[in-house]
């Protein structure tokens, strides 16, 4: 009973309050073309199958896999970071690009970005609100993964704090997952063609940042002179030292504007792309 | 309403669109007819602000579609080649974002998809899902969807396009209705079409403009027009031939049918004697005691000027 009140106080209400300064930024500081676009949006997702698919696949793997891999029953421990979030973000280099692959290829295989480009809106708005209609369905994730937050609680007496940070953490990591899918969909009118592109470019952005990439890096310096670049620039932007340092609770001011600033960046470059294509 | 200027449009090195010019005023329909691949797309989907235009300058309303484009696309409603639609929406829900979209004012919003629901005749499908409509339903969905915000300027691409004969009919009269109040383009490659609703026409190929003016204008243009069909009988058709072809007013006469009492055939006039053709033919008939059955003047026919000065070797 303590234990659910702590909860609730420690972390639900502040997370029902972010996700309500969520959806009031959407609805008051947008304009009302991105609202149009993100509400339709977000129902076509709930319209069709793969939003639930997503959902329920997600669930199942990473419920299961953290109590039964993670070790989290045996090892009595209440971090959530080992168990929990260190695998999460491998989920979503899958799961992101699967949410986010019919963001632009469907409106270029139906024709219908004919429609929306010939609509009196700045082409961002309609980049802006499908992306975060893609948004939601990945928050619907992270929201519908709570009942593990209450099992730790039931189990022991975890730092919520530190829990909150591990899912924010997740969430701009799944972000930017998203939003490399979203350049990735507008060059191609094929979904699989995303899906598959996206991953492998995921998959690049999350183990660029990884320990032995970081290695390889400092001891090949100077050496492989046409590979030392490309791996200090994937190495560079790689995302996992900056998700690591923000789900272990460090809220790093450097950590988020590398997040905001990534997923500013690839929102840009899907407008750049869809222009150079119709040129 | 629309100005083009100067277009043209490159793909790499093909060139789509030529240095097209023309403008079209409110209560004009302005019909685009071309074989496949003349450029009439490019050139719908450069006026709308879809494709950048290689060279040239277009103004819709005023405004131009490059520089004021937010304000020069709110004028316009556009229905694109293939009629597409978001495919997981009803009718009424697709129509309702597109008036939001459009900006119609949130408390007209019901008038409007219910009126566009009545112009394009939707009423059984109205909470259908766009996914199971038929080609004719999912054509008109999407050209209620380019008329929802009663825009000035009216673009569409094939709107007649996958439609059965009666329905094509009503559209057609949809599109001269609309044309008394809004300035129209609209293309396509059936030659009534542009008889039937146009009060202009332009005859494109190769992304280049061949030949431009009303229905009656450019008929007039055609080879066979003025053209006079006789079917007469008295004489042996070789007879009546040498006769009509020494007439001064004849340039040259075409057999259709013969026979040893009579003939069917297309008399062409010579150059700047049409009108008087037909008055000399009946004259010849009553000098030589023939019997007219039937005597006409042929009205040019779009479809043979179509023929004559377009390329035949069309793509797709
Ligand atoms: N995106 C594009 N890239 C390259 N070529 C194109 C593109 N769009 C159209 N074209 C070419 O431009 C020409 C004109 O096409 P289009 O305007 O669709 O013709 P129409 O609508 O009159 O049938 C065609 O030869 C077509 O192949
Ligand atoms: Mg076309």
């Amino acid at each position: 009973m303590e234990a659910t009140v702590a909860l609730l106080l420690n972390f639900a209400i502040p997370a029902v309050i972010v996700t309500a300064i969520f959806i009031a930024l959407l609805l008051f500081a947008l304009p009302r073309e991105v609202r149009t676009i993100f509400k339709r949006e977000v129902k076509s997702y709930f319209n069709s199958p793969i939003a639930y698919v997503c959902v329920v696949i997600f669930l199942l793997i990473s419920n299961g896999i953290t109590f039964w891999f993670g070790g989290l029953l045996e090892s009595g421990e209440a971090s959530l970071y080992v168990s929990y979030f260190q695998y999460l973000p491998w989920y979503f280099v899958v799961v992101a690009p699967a949410v986010g692959m019919r963001l632009w290829s469907e409106e270029q295989r139906l024709g219908t970005m004919e429609l929306m480009l010939t609509m009196p809106i700045a082409p961002w708005h309609a980049i802006v609100g499908k992306y975060l209609a893609a948004g939601v369905v990945i928050f619907a994730m992270l929201v519908l993964s709570f009942p593990i937050v209450w099992v730790i609680n039931y189990l022991g007496n975890p730092d919520n704090g530190v829990i909150m940070a591990g899912f924010v953490a997740t969430f701009l990591t799944a972000l930017c997952f998203l939003a490399v899918t979203s350049v990735v969909s507008a060059f191609t009118r094929s979904q699989i063609v995303a899906l598959l592109i996206s991953i492998g470019i995921c998959l690049l952005l999350w183990l660029g940042g990884l320990q032995p990439v970081s290695q390889a890096v400092t001891s090949l310096k100077g050496g492989w002179l046409v590979f030392w670049p490309v791996l200090k620039f994937i190495n560079g932007i790689g995302i996992l030292p900056h998700f690591s340092e923000l789900a272990k609770g460090v809220l790093g001011f450097r950590d988020i504007i590398f997040f905001l600033t990534f997923i500013a960046f690839c929102l840009f470059s899907t407008a750049v792309v869809l222009r150079v294509k119709r040129a | 309403m629309i100005e083009v200027k100067n277009l043209s449009k490159h793909f790499g090195e093909k060139v789509a669109v030529d240095n097209i010019s023309f403008t079209v005023e409110k209560g004009e329909v302005l019909g685009f007819l071309g074989p496949n691949g003349a450029g009439k797309s490019t050139t719908m989907r450069m006026v709308t602000g879809y494709l950048p235009c290689s060279a040239g300058e277009i103004t819709v309303g005023g405004a131009d579609i490059l520089d004021e484009e937010i304000a020069a696309k709110s004028k316009i409603g556009y229905l694109p080649e293939n009629a597409p639609l978001y495919s997981d929406m009803t009718v009424e829900d697709f129509l309702r974002f597109c008036a939001e979209m459009r900006r119609v004012p949130a408390d007209q919003i019901d008038a409007a998809v219910d009126k566009a629901i009545d112009t394009c005749f939707l009423q059984r499908v109205r909470q259908q899902s766009v996914d199971t409509l038929s080609k004719g339903f999912r054509h008109r969905t999407c050209l209620a969807q380019s008329i929802i915000h009663d825009p000035e300027v009216l673009i569409l691409d094939e709107p007649t396009d996958g439609l059965d004969p009666n329905q094509k009919h009503e559209v057609r009269n949809l599109i001269k209705r609309m044309g008394e109040t809004k300035a129209i383009i609209f293309s396509t490659h059936i030659l009534e079409e542009v008889e039937a609703s146009c009060s202009r026409a332009i005859i494109i190929d190769r992304g280049r403009i061949i030949a431009d003016g009303t229905p009656d204008q450019l008929k007039a243009k055609a080879r066979n027009a003025g053209a006079v069909f006789l079917r007469a009988t008295g004489l042996a058709s070789s007879g009546i031939r040498q006769e009509l072809e020494k007439l001064a007013e004849v340039q040259g006469v075409n057999v259709l049918e013969s026979s040893e009492n009579g003939i069917t055939a297309r008399v062409l006039p010579n150059k700047g004697k049409d009108k008087q053709l037909p008055e000399a033919i009946f004259q010849l008939a009553v000098s030589k005691g023939l019997k007219v059955h039937e005597l006409r003047v042929e009205e040019g026919r779009l479809d043979e000027l179509f023929r004559e000065i377009t390329r035949t070797d069309t793509e797709d």
